[in-house]
């Protein structure tokens, strides 16, 4: 059994200017052990999605439907004192910016040690210990001595370790990491990521990356979800999705990085910006700004079918098989040219 | 820390120099004659110069600036007023428990009020308590103290007897027709509860805010991933973050209101100093008066220091800067 | 200080800008009552490089690195506390700001966020037109005319004169950023970041205007980014940016190429890699530990302390110079990489002899 299995998850939200959908139908699951990229621009939901599994969403005017079946228990479902008995223990998340997301008038120390004693039957002088092992765990120098210090006194890479290690402290069987790096810089980065999987090999669990950089999902993802204007755009494992992408919004993407390894004189570029959760374009949403765009997908949503012979691998999109492979084909060739 | 404490010693004394000087200056930009008013309606010219000389009005203004810092500092003494000849430390000493009775229990009075209604408000926000407390700031910043009070003089006082209207009752000695902490209190409610619907209302509308701020931050949401229950959340993460800045806003707010609630004072007959300052302005009195603004300024000059070591204390990133 | 040929007193023909160790010290003050100064935030401590009419030189660097503080004192948006700076063959360093007032027409700045950057009070017709109006280039009639056809060339419909910023998205927003930059004709725009406030999609679309702009009206770009593979698909030229120092400048293809300081090998080592097979199969250089702090920076090498080719005795003693490696390279760096790529382990263990 999957430890975590979503199935038509949908989240809106009322606001004064009408029901924003800012998640509108995303199914996936993930295995024991495994790491899955959620990949997508801003808007697309990629955030939310994963703060409706955990139960942050601010309770008035959110409407949420769907599952979220976590070891058996639809965390959509349960009450209120089950999910945070679950929340920082069996599932924990970190956020993006490592400057803002901890209490900047209590010690480190206490903040691990309250995300400890929420959980485990444990005296202060046990949870410290704990809190001291993970802080080395995670690569804080002198961490005897910095475990007293508040977190002003932390440079931004060590304060995300600071997060990961408070993550990591019950075990977790589920890491939800939101934009972990974005905030970072880039060798800050590669420290941050290398040490997100050595843990990973250490303490087993399973990480959701949430990311716009498909570099990063590269790096680390087994399985990736590109997702689109809240729907989901393409599934599949990682060397598929960058070896056979089926989808025109994979390409855009793909063909719109610029590349270390290659010189390409124009990039890719996707027309238009992303469409409005408010009022999303009828048929499939990414068709105002295709370039592949029939007639077909401004009426009929594509549903998310299997791509031709990959299993695993699906996407929702209406051209067919063999425009599909030529395409992709093509996007991958333009990356690729000169590699140099 | 010690550095910091060191330069605010010192601006201190800037200030306290830098404020006395401009009153004493002004005093003698204002055309009246105390010597004048001393002496009498019917005095002579020769009068009025034994008046001045008496009162020591006839040396040049800097010398008479000296000698009370003179006085001030080596001697503690203040002066004597220039109407009655008391000393001015017993009138500053008489008055000061008055003023302070004021502000002190109107500043319980009104945090008591603000912090639950700001709090409540912010975690309920749009909501009908949200916008009943809304109206209620609006008024209590619009409406001046003065017509507040007398509103609830006529009202709770006179109407319905609940309380006195006017009067002050010491604290301690029983010594005039009331005494003692009931009768002290009991004669404060009205005043308490004018001075205090000002700031009331402001202290509402910035706890409102700054809880509605924090709530919104990065690291409460940590909190609640981590699965803390929202009591914990609110106690520990949201109002110890939100009620810092309300810590130098009292700080600041409570000093000010030391130099002389006046109007409260003036409506409930409270004989505190802002009622000893008009006495003195009135008649010229500079030794009054400018005892009235040694003591302000010195209360002023020590609650902000009070309250700047206690916000260092409280805020790590100031303390560790 | 700057090698041989990286820069020559007076521009050479058609050298545009010209930056001869350029610094930019931040006073850090304490005191009592008299602030004095104890110590310098050196945000730039030597920076000397030139930039050709119609090339792009790209800046790359992690934060702190001072490459934006570099870009506002080029722009002399800062005093400069030392150096030269030479803009189209006049000396721009300690001109007062009336004298600089015309050299302001001929270099403009685009900005990182587009939110920030342009007053929300204002429209967007106003925003365009301002430069225009300060440096007095036409009537009003022409001066509309003219904002209209660059909001066509940026791609925004001229029709959105009025309207206010906020009714545009980020990437629309940048492109009023780089219109206000066109406006007066400049021939050097500083781009600070353009693109990196902006999703992958519509970073895209910024940096094909922007080539597309310098070829129509031979523009000359200095862009900073921290984005590598960004920096490497717009620039001509490419200078790597540590602790208010550069140190290494070099060709866009050579640098990416065949890096010569290991700081540069570390970056390119860690810029993730779209491509799971090449990224995975590829050896990291993960630096230890955090970049230091300006105040204090560490002795001679500025890097010496996090790289991995540190030679006791000689790195933290000498400082090393910015070295020519012919074709435009230069790197500061006693023990240069031999080749790229390079494992960790090779990095270690340099063959060479010292360079210098």
């Amino acid at each position: 059994m999957a430890l975590l299995e979503v199935r038509d998850l949908k989240t809106h939200f009322r606001t004064d200017d009408g029901i924003v959908k800012a998640v509108d139908g995303v199914s996936f699951s993930i295995e024991k052990g495994e790491t899955l990229g959620i990949v997508g621009e801003s808007g697309s939901g990629k955030s939310v999605t994963c703060l409706t599994i955990m139960g942050l969403n601010p309770k008035r005017n959110t409407i949420s439907s769907g599952e979220a079946i976590f070891k058996g228990e639809n965390l959509l479902t349960m009450s209120s004192s089950r999910l945070r008995d679950i929340r920082g223990d069996d599932i924990a998340m970190i956020f993006q910016d490592p400057m803002t997301s901890l209490n900047p008038v209590h010690r480190i120390g206490a903040q691990l040690v309250e995300a400890i004693q929420l959980h485990r039957d444990v005296t202060k002088k046990q949870a410290r210990a704990r809190a001291l092992e993970l802080l080395k765990a995670v690569g804080i120098p002198r961490a005897e001595r910095r475990i007293d210090d508040y977190p002003h006194q932390f440079s931004g890479g060590m304060r995300q370790r600071v997060m990961i290690a408070m993550a990591l402290v019950n075990d977790p069987d589920l890491l939800i990491a939101d934009e972990p790096t974005t905030a970072l810089d880039v060798t800050t980065q590669a420290q941050i990521l290398t040490l997100m999987t050595d843990l990973q090999k250490d303490f087993g669990s399973a990480i959701i990356v949430i990311t716009h950089d498909l570099g990063v999902i590269a790096e680390i993802a087994d399985d990736v979800v590109v997702m689109y204007a809240a729907k989901i755009a393409e599934r599949a494992p990682v060397a598929n999705l960058f070896k056979r992408p089926h989808h025109p919004y994979t390409w855009g993407l793909l063909g719109s990085l610029p590349r270390l390894d290659a010189d390409v004189e124009r990039l890719v570029q996707i027309r238009g910006q992303p469409p409005s959760l408010l009022h999303p374009p009828r048929g499939c949403r990414f068709h105002p700004r295709c370039p592949y765009v029939m007639g077909v997908c401004k009426t009929v949503e594509p549903e998310l079918l299997p791509a031709a012979d990959e299993r695993d691998h699906v996407q929702a999109c209406h051209l067919d098989v063999e425009t599909k492979d030529r395409e992709a084909a093509k996007v991958l060739a333009g990356t690729m040219a000169e590699a140099s | 820390m010690l550095r910091y404490l060191a330069r605010r010693f010192i601006w201190a004394v800037v200030l306290f120099i830098a404020v006395t000087l401009v009153a004493y200056v002004l005093f003698f930009l204002i055309p009246n004659d105390p010597a004048r008013l001393v002496a009498g309606k019917a005095a002579t010219d020769a009068d009025v110069k034994r008046a001045a000389h008496f009162l020591g009005t006839d040396r040049p203004f800097y010398v008479q600036y000296a000698k009370f810092l003179d006085r001030l500092i080596i001697h503690q003494n203040l002066g004597f007023s220039f109407t009655n000849r008391q000393s001015v430390n017993s009138i500053v000493g008489n008055a000061a428990p008055v003023t302070a009775s004021l502000v002190f229990g109107g500043a319980i009075f009104w945090m008591l009020l603000a912090l639950p209604i700001g709090i409540l408000s912010a975690l309920r926000p749009r909501s009908l308590l949200d916008r009943a407390s809304m109206t209620f700031v609006l008024i209590g910043i619009s409406a001046h103290p003065i017509w507040i009070g007398l509103i609830f003089a006529y009202f709770f006082g006179f109407k319905l007897h609940w309380t006195p209207i006017t009067g002050y009752c010491d604290f301690i000695n029983p010594s005039t027709e009331c005494g003692g902490p009931v009768q002290w209190a009991y004669h404060l409610v009205l005043p308490w509860a004018t001075f205090a619907i000002l700031f009331a209302a402001l202290y509402v509308r910035m706890i409102r805010a700054n809880v509605l701020d924090t709530m919104n931050e990065d690291y409460v949401r940590t909190a609640r991933a981590k699965g803390a229950p929202e009591r914990l959340v609110l106690r520990s993460h949201i109002l110890r973050n939100a009620l810092l800045p309300v810590v130098t806003m009292l700080g600041m707010d409570i000093s000010l209101a030391l130099g002389g609630a006046v109007f409260t004072e003036t409506v409930y007959s409270l004989p505190g100093l802002g009622k000893a300052a008009i006495f003195g302005l009135n008649n010229n009195d500079i030794p009054t008066v400018e005892g009235v603004i040694v003591f302000a300024t010195l209360a002023i000059i020590v609650f902000n220091l009070v309250v700047d070591l206690l916000y260092a204390w409280i805020d790590p990133r100031i303390r560790l800067a | 200080m700057p090698a041989a040929t990286a820069t020559n007193g007076g521009a050479r023909g058609d050298e545009l800008l010209v930056v001869e160790d350029l610094k930019k010290h931040f006073p850090v003050t304490r005191g009592i009552i008299f602030q004095k100064q104890i110590a310098a935030v050196k945000a730039v401590d030597g920076v000397s490089f030139t930039v050709r009419q119609g090339e792009t030189l790209g800046v790359v660097g992690e934060s702190g690195c001072g490459k934006s503080t570099m870009a506002r004192c080029v722009m002399r948006l800062l005093d400069v506390t030392g150096g030269r700076i030479v803009f189209d063959g006049r000396d721009i360093t300690r001109l007062s700001r009336s004298d600089m007032r015309p050299y302001r027409r001929e270099m403009m700045m685009i900005f990182q966020d587009p939110y920030a950057s342009l007053n929300p009070r204002k429209r967007v017709g106003f925003i365009v037109a301002e430069a225009l109006e300060v440096h007095k280039m036409g009537t009003e009639a022409e001066i509309k005319k003219r904002v209209q056809e660059l909001l066509e060339v940026v791609g925004l419909n001229p029709e959105h004169y009025n309207r206010f910023p906020h009714e545009f998205s980020g990437g629309q927003r940048q492109r009023i950023g780089v219109a206000r930059a066109l406006a007066v004709n400049p021939k050097l725009i500083v781009c600070d970041e353009p693109v990196s406030a902006l999703d992958v999609s519509v970073q895209a679309q910024i940096l094909n205007l922007l080539k597309d702009l310098q070829s129509s009206f031979g523009l000359t770009y200095v862009f900073i980014a921290h984005d590598l593979n960004v920096v490497r698909h717009i620039s001509d030229r490419v200078m790597v940016m540590y602790l208010g120092h550069a140190v290494e400048i070099a060709p866009r293809h050579d640098l990416y190429v065949e890096p010569k300081h290991p700081y540069t090998g570390a970056l390119l080592s860690a810029v993730p890699i779209p491509d799971p097979e090449v990224g995975r199969a590829r050896r990291r250089i993960v630096l230890e530990g955090d970049v230091p702090s300006p105040i204090n920076p560490p002795s001679a090498c500025w890097f010496h302390p996090r790289c991995p080719r540190f030679r006791e005795g000689h790195c933290d003693v000498e400082t090393p110079p910015l070295t020519p490696f012919g074709d435009g390279h230069f790197a500061a760096c006693h023990y240069p990489l031999e080749r790229w790529p390079m494992t960790e382990e090779e990095i270690r263990h340099s063959t060479r002899q010292p360079v210098s």
